[in-house]
Parts: structure tokens; sequence; C-alpha cells
């Protein structure tokens, strides 16, 4: 369970966020739709605890992300946008990395490694250096290595850039899966369609702000659009920039 | 195992695999010093040798005025050939580099010899350059020898001893050991160590900060649930394995080196024998952590690999700084210096290579003083790293 509290965040004069509030409850999947520059990435960073918020508060499971980041980020499996591997490590090296810096003890992570990596069926090339994986597979490892602590909630920033048909269909049946868990899924995209078919709550936003908040159903309702794109864009046009 | 263990066994595991860092760890620090070194002393051997042994060649004008003195030149190892055409064109060729000394002897030289008067010769060169200069010295010593031979012969053609002329008799003695005088030219030995040192840790360095950032691996390490210091510390720890490696390979390679260097023709026996190895491990081993910690601080403000390189090959650089100077003003060791990080560890390894008693006292103020200034780069380090900016 994700809740966000009127966060702002400035980089100099660049505000990016300018009180974004908004809940990801178990058990559901959440996406965070905007166009680029929007403040999707910022937000989601400020929820992993790699930024601090200037203003207002997040917390994971009741967890304040800024008083006990330590903690929130124990229950947070975050990837974020473009996330790296070390191409000098196998797949499983990268994951058994991660568990162990995670702090899972040394008897459980192999298991716990096998587990998962049966989970994301990545079995064929975890052994192989991560030099020369496709995008949808370092995707996929990365996205083994952030669920390697059994994390509560998911983040997910554009976890389908770069990814061709097969690999993004796989990717939405692990995020249904995880929601089927009870798990709270929380993903950003750039993306109405791939949104609408995969997200229970949809929060748009848009220069820094939150311009709708609600199913696509409802989005589609209150902008008076059927075409999602065209919800899309009249829902991004509710906010005005600076 | 602690958050610590495991970012350095993955950062050495990791590193171990990377051929650029192999690379630079194990052969281009430890091979480049010895293999830079041996050339420069053999040039040295070279040079020394062959300015007393071999034939020196005189362009000579006007020879034909003093077959005396040409004769004498030539029973000194020096070859008279034929000169320019005239005194202009000797001037002109020795300002073009065209032709390094010309000997000028002028028509009267024979009668003014005869005379008893001063009889004049001209020796053009160009002092500038090293090379004319030395053979310069030689022609003209070679002169002034045979001048001294018929002063010595007018003296005694008067009755008088050619003693009279020497009222002084200086002596040099030279209480410089074989190991001391190689300190001269080893001195710059410790360089090498440094820089063999600082080489070894300077991609894991790079790897480990901008590197991580570049790759994208860096954002997720930062959303686990472990805290930034850790692992700080344990990619510093890591490097420091990396340029111990390094230093200690390099040293060794320095010790096989030696045995094939022609020392004792320059009348040198440095002291680096295995002990000398071991102890100079030692004396260098506190600047291992303060090297890691300035290139991890270094490469951690830097936004790209290539950015990385670029500010540490000057912070490759930056150790000679105070080396250099010291060497340029032939200072010994004291106690102020020991303060200084590379300045000390140079000054004691000098000293343990001429063969004197070690201070401890030395010793001690160079090891606690650079274990300060690297802990305080460390926990610079850390501090930094907990900075928003760090993800670029």
């Amino acid at each position: 369970m994700i809740v966000v509290n009127d966060i702002h965040k400035s980089f100099g004069k660049v505000q990016a966020l300018r009180g974004v509030s908004f809940d990801a409850p178990d058990g559901r999947i959440t996406g965070l739709l905007g166009p680029n520059g929007a403040g999707k990435s910022t937000t989601l960073r400020v929820l992993y605890t790699v930024l601090q918020p200037d203003q207002g508060s997040a917390a994971i499971d009741g967890v304040d992300v800024v008083e006990d980041s330590l903690a929130a980020r124990q229950r947070i499996g975050a990837l974020p946008h473009g996330a790296g591997l070390y191409p000098h490590l196998t797949a499983r090296e990268n994951i058994t990395y991660y568990a162990a810096l995670c702090g899972i003890d040394k008897a459980g992570i192999d298991d716990r490694v096998d587990g998962i990596i049966a989970l994301l069926e990545i079995g064929e090339f975890a052994d192989r250096r991560s030099k020369g994986f496709s995008q949808g597979q370092r995707t996929k490892v990365a996205l083994a290595r952030a669920l390697v602590h059994d994390p509560q909630n998911i983040i997910l920033d554009e976890p389908t850039n770069g990814l061709d048909v097969m690999a993004t269909r796989s990717l939405r049946d692990l995020i249904l899966k995880l929601k089927d868990d009870g798990r709270c899924v929380l993903f950003s995209s750039h993306v109405m369609q791939e949104v609408a078919a995969l997200c229970d709550d949809i929060c748009i936003i848009a220069h820094g702000k939150v311009a709708l908040d609600d199913s696509a159903d409802g989005i589609r309702e209150r902008t008076a659009c059927d075409d999602l794109e065209d919800a899309f864009v009249a829902a991004i046009q509710m906010v005005e920039p600076d | 195992m602690p958050t610590l263990l495991t970012v350095f066994a993955k950062e050495v595991v990791d590193n171990f695999r990377d051929r650029r860092t192999l690379a630079s760890a194990l052969l281009m620090g430890p091979l480049l010093g010895p293999m830079l070194f041996a050339f420069v002393i053999n040039l040295s051997i070279e040079r020394s040798l062959s300015d007393a042994d071999s034939t020196l060649q005189l362009p000579v004008i006007g020879a034909e005025h003093a077959p005396n003195l040409v004769r004498y030149l030539e029973s000194r190892n020096i070859e008279i050939i034929a000169g320019p055409a005239d005194h202009d064109a000797a001037i002109a060729a020795v300002k073009t580099g065209e032709i390094e000394i010309v000997v000028v002897i002028p028509a009267e030289f024979g009668q003014q010899l005869a005379d008893g008067e001063p009889a004049k010769v001209e020796l053009i060169s160009d002092q500038a350059n090293q090379q004319a200069d030395r053979d310069a010295r030689r022609a003209r010593n070679a002169v002034r020898a045979y001048n001294q031979e018929i002063a010595a012969l007018r003296l005694v053609g008067r009755g008088v001893s050619p003693l009279v002329l020497q009222a002084i008799n200086v002596d040099d003695v030279d209480v410089s050991t074989p190991s001391g005088r190689s300190a001269i030219l080893l001195g710059m030995m410790s360089y090498f160590f440094i820089f063999a040192l600082l080489m070894g840790g300077m991609y894991l360095a790079i790897d480990t900060t901008a590197g991580e950032r570049e790759r994208g691996s860096l954002e997720p390490l930062l959303s686990l649930p472990v805290t930034r210091d850790q692992l700080m510390l344990g990619k510093i720890a890591a490097t420091c394995v990396f340029m111990a490696m390094s230093l200690l390979l390099s040293l060794w390679s320095f010790f096989f080196a030696l045995k094939f260097m022609p020392l004792e023709q320059l009348g040198m026996t440095p002291n680096f024998g295995p002990a000398v190895v071991i102890a100079a491990f030692f004396v260098l081993a506190p600047f291992i952590l303060l090297g890691a910690a300035i290139m991890t601080l270094v490469a951690s403000f830097t936004k790209s690999y290539k950015e990385a390189q670029t500010w540490l090959s000057v912070v490759l650089l930056a150790p000679t700084m105070p080396i250099l100077i010291v060497s340029l003003l032939n200072v010994r060791a004291q106690i102020e210096f020991m303060f200084i990080p590379s300045l000390s560890q140079h000054l004691i390894l000098v000293d343990m290579v001429k063969n004197e008693p070690l201070n401890i006292l030395h010793v001690a103020i160079s090891v606690v003083s650079t274990l300060f200034i690297g802990m305080s780069l460390t926990w610079i380090c850390a501090r930094l790293y907990r900075r928003e900016g760090l993800l670029g």
C-alpha cells in the first residue's frame, strides 16, 4: 500500500512536482500516466527514496519514506527507468548480489534466487554473462533482481520501454500474477492503451500535478471522450502549466 | 554477510573479469615503471661510457698553422677533420646545428707561440646544446693540457720548476657510497610505485562510481534496503585491494628488473633486496587508502566514464609534484616533510635504497598522517554519496 500526499519537488528553478497525491492499494495495479516530463519518474524516485520531497509526504505500508527510508526500501521492489545490469556478472550473479544486499541469509539465498528465476522464466540464460543480453532479457533480470527480497510493493518506471510484443506480453502476465498475490503494483507509462489494458486505477499527471485519478471507464466518463487517447489528451489539458 | 563485505566481494569478482581493469592493475603499472627505468639507466650508461672511449671528431679551421697541437690532440683520441671554409661559415654552421663545435686556429698562431705571446685559438660552440657542451669541454681540456705542457717546458727551459705554478692542489674526496649514488637515479623509482598503485585502482574507482551511473545500475542499487555508507566503503575496500596488488607486483618486478641492469658500471649498488621490497610495501601501504579514497572521490563527481578518466589522469600526476619539487631543491628528509603524503613515502624509500638507518619517528609520522588523510577522504566520500545529485 502506497500513499502519496501532496508532494512537491524542485530542481533549481524547475518545479518538477507541484502537489501530487494518490493512493496505490494492495491487490491492485495502479498506473501513473503522463506525457514526457510530467513528473512520473520524479514521483517514483521519491517513493523508492533516492529523492526527498521538498514538501508533502509519502508512506509505504505506513512507513514514511523520509523518516525511515531504510525500512521503506525494505518493502519496495523498484525497477528504475533504464535499469542496468553488471555486464561481467551472469544473470544469476546479478540477482544473487541483490539478494545478499537485501540481507537474505546464506542458507536461503540459492532457493530464493532459483525461485525468482523460475517465476520470471529466465532459466535459459540465467548462467550467461549479461553483457550481450537483449533489452527484454535485461528488463526481466532487472525485475527479478528487484523482486528477490519478496517486497509487498512493486514500483516499475516505464518497464515496457524498448520491449517487443512478446516481452511486453510476458511482463504484463507477470504484473497480473503479482497483483493476484495481493501485492501493490505501481507502474508508470506514457502509453494510454497499455495502462488501460492492465490497470485498475489510473492516475494521470501533467506539469507536476494530478489531472485525474480514476478507473479507465471513470476517466472516459469524466473527460466525455470515448477514445482513450482523446481522453488522455483532454485530461492533460485540465492542468495549467505554471 | 554484512553489506560492506557483499559489495566488496562483488566488486572484486566483477573487476577481475574486466580485462581493462586487470590490464591496468597487473600489467600497466607494474611493468611500465621497470621498463622505463631500464631504458633510462641503459641510456645513461651508454652516454657515460661513450664520453671517455669514443673518438671525438673535431672540425678544425687552419690545422696547418699548428701541426704540433694537431698531433697532440690526435694523441688524446680526438680526430681532426676539415672544418667549414672560413670563420663566418663556421659560426653559421654551429648556429644552425649543422656541426656542434669548430676550432679555429689563426694564421699567426705559430708566430705568437714562437714569440712567447699568448697564442690565440678560437672554440666555437653553442653552450645551450648539452651534447655540444660536453664535446666542447673535452676539446677545451685537451687544448689546456697542451697549454700546460708547453708552459711547463718553457719554465724548465728557464731553469724554473713547473711546480711553482701549482700553489694549491685540490684533492676531491667523494664520500658517497655505491648505494648512496644509486639513490639519485633510483629516487624516481618511488614515483613509479605510487603510479602503479594508483593505476591499479583507477578503473575500479571509475567503474564503481561514474561507470555504475552511466550503466544505469546505480539507481536500482540505491533503492535497495542498504545504507549508502556501506556501499561506498565496500567499493573503496575493493579499490584498495586492486591497488595493493598492483603495488606489490610493481615492487617485485623492480626487484627482478634491477638484477638485469648493469648498475655496477655506474658505480651503484642499490639496497633493494627482498627485505626492502617487503618493508617498502608497508611504507607505501598507507598511501593505498588515500589513493583509493581520492580516486573514488574525484570519479564520483564526474558525469561519465570518459570524464572520470580525464580527471583521474590528473590525480595520477598529482603525487609527482612534491617529489619533483623536493628533487629539484635537493632537500634531505626532514620531519615536516613526513606530513606530506607521497613525499614522505618517497623520502623514506630513498633512505632505504641508500641503505641508511630508518628513522622510526619519520616512518611513524608518515604512516599516521597518510592514514589520517586517507580516512578523512573516505569519510568525505561516504558523505558525498548521500547527496541527491549523485544520480546525475
